[in-house]
């Protein structure tokens, strides 16, 4: 019987992390992530955690000392958001690069400027070519449940990835869910002690991101690669196993939610899939042939498992928590890259919804999808993303002629 | 050679390497002006200054010619020297 609680989402990533016994946790406070690591520092100052806490002055040395903790062979651990995870970006694509499988939990936040603390998921976007896994939630039960996966995942002896789990900001962290916990022995089961072949040992010294010969590191890069590949279908594995101890089965690399028979699916990932599914029941409720794929893993990016499930999909909206200026969000720039010049493929129509916080309430929703019939009936794609509630009226001078969001 | 995991390797392989291949300037000692004092050897980066019978000798086979110990030699019995290939 597992013990179900009504709690803080970041106090349920806290016990997730807890019950996974890392040895070393290193972290520097930042909104909203610092719920997490404050309750954890708790749990090892009143003894119920038998870690160390290392204190450090900045996000980039708490990436530094669970990197050297990984490499001692310690399961390690830290969290981050906003400009913490971007200061920590040398150190990951570092840490990847010397296949230390750590686990970061990303607590989305926009990045500044102008300075906010409100939720979008340009931080973690930003680290997606870093070599780090990158799983996304939509609850507090599923935070808990892929930190969990987190750690079996990372030291996988065919991945040794770090692994970041990302959550959003306040809406997942700061918000008191349900969330049903796995008895000890349970997780101990699941998750033996990491046992790394390599690791720093004065009796038989080694070195990490060793100097290498010039052109030998496009084969690092790919072997990175090859690991990410490999991770698509172990990822898959290590999520069923863990459903079939907690009962609760939230998906593989995605969900794909009332897709079969759509003609339009949303794609989305994070807190925001919850009210794109009630807008879906809605929409279905009135006969509309809708669907959305939840994104749960981004990196590996899951395209087989998206094309399975789009096949008779017209047109397919991408909302995308980011945006990468001067060019598209993130998600749709990567689906589009893998469809394009397949047969039948669907439109794609590429929307930016809930920078800085900005609500994606079910009106939101439907506008993306009465916006997608429109693509559907022109047949053809815009030409610009579509910025789901932009103010236009709010702009500075000269913005009027923005070609943002037209048909054709 | 295959390439490790994680750019894992054994201590002391960077012995294997020899940079001296990428040096552009030469350090050339000057026996007689040279004190002994040892400045060199403490200032070089890529221990490639070391005693041997009493005399500093330069190694060529890891000196990449960034010219600290000719810098710092309060003798003034180091010279760089462009080197030629």
């Amino acid at each position: 019987m597992q013990e179900t609680e009504v709690l803080e989402g970041s106090e349920a990533v806290a016990f997730a992390v807890k019950a996974c016994r890392p040895q070393v946790i290193s972290a520097y406070p930042i909104s909203p992530q610092t719920h997490i690591v404050e309750a954890l520092a708790r749990m090892i100052a009143d003894g119920e955690m038998d870690s160390e806490y290392v204190r450090v002055e900045s996000e980039f040395s708490a990436a530094s000392v669970i990197s050297g903790a990984s490499a001692a062979g310690s399961r390690s651990y830290t969290a981050s958001s906003s400009q913490g995870l971007l200061l920590m970006t040398e150190v990951l694509y570092a840490s990847a690069g010397m296949r230390l499988p750590f686990v970061i939990t990303g607590v989305n936040r926009a990045i500044s400027v102008p300075i906010s603390i409100q939720v979008d998921h340009q931080d973690t976007i930003s680290l997606r070519d870093s070599g780090v896994i990158q799983f996304y939630v939509e609850s507090s039960q599923e935070a808990y449940d892929t930190h969990i996966a987190a750690f079996k995942i990372a030291e996988d002896p065919g991945i040794l990835l770090p692994v970041s789990v990302c959550m959003d900001g306040w809406i997942l962290t700061h918000s008191y869910e349900r969330v049903s916990f796995l008895e000890q022995e349970e997780v101990d089961r699941f998750l033996p002690p990491f046992k790394p072949k390599n690791f720093l040992d004065v009796n038989d010294p080694k070195s990490w991101g060793s100097y290498a010969e010039e052109d030998v590191l496009m084969e690092f890069k790919y072997s990175i690669h090859r690991a990410m590949q490999y991770g698509k279908e172990r990822i898959k594995e290590i999520f069923s196993e863990l459903a079939t101890i907690t009962g609760r089965d939230h998906g593989g690399l995605i969900e794909a939610y009332r897709t079969r028979d759509a003609e339009v699916i949303l794609v989305a990932m994070g807190s925001m899939v919850g009210t794109i599914k009630e807008a879906i029941d809605k929409l279905r409720s009135q006969g509309q042939r809708v669907g959305l794929i939840k994104i749960r893993c981004y990196r590996p990016f899951p395209f087989e498992d998206i094309l399975d499930n789009i096949k008779v999909a017209k047109v397919v909206a991408v909302m995308d928590a980011n945006f990468s200026m001067g060019s598209e969000g993130a998600l749709g720039m990567d689906l589009k890259a893998k469809l394009c010049g397949r047969r039948g493929a669907p439109l794609v129509l590429e929307c930016v919804a809930g920078l800085g916080g900005r609500e994606v309430n079910e009106k939101r929703v439907l506008e993306i999808v009465e916006r997608a019939r429109e693509v559907e009936e022109s047949g053809l794609p815009l030409d610009e993303p579509y910025w789901a509630g932009l103010r236009p009226e709010i702009l500075p001078e000269g913005a009027e002629n923005d070609r943002q969001g037209k048909i054709g | 050679m295959k390439i490790t995991l994680g750019a894992v390797v054994k201590g002391g392989t960077s012995l294997n390497y020899k940079t001296g291949s990428w040096r552009d300037q030469r350090p050339v000692l000057n026996i007689e002006l040279c004190k002994a004092c040892g400045v060199c050897e403490s200032v070089c980066p890529d221990g490639a200054v070391h005693l041997v019978n009493e005399a500093y000798r330069i190694g060529y086979d890891y000196c990449k010619g960034c010219g600290l110990c000719a810098y710092e030699c309060p003798a003034d019995a180091i010279q760089m020297v462009a080197e030629e290939k």
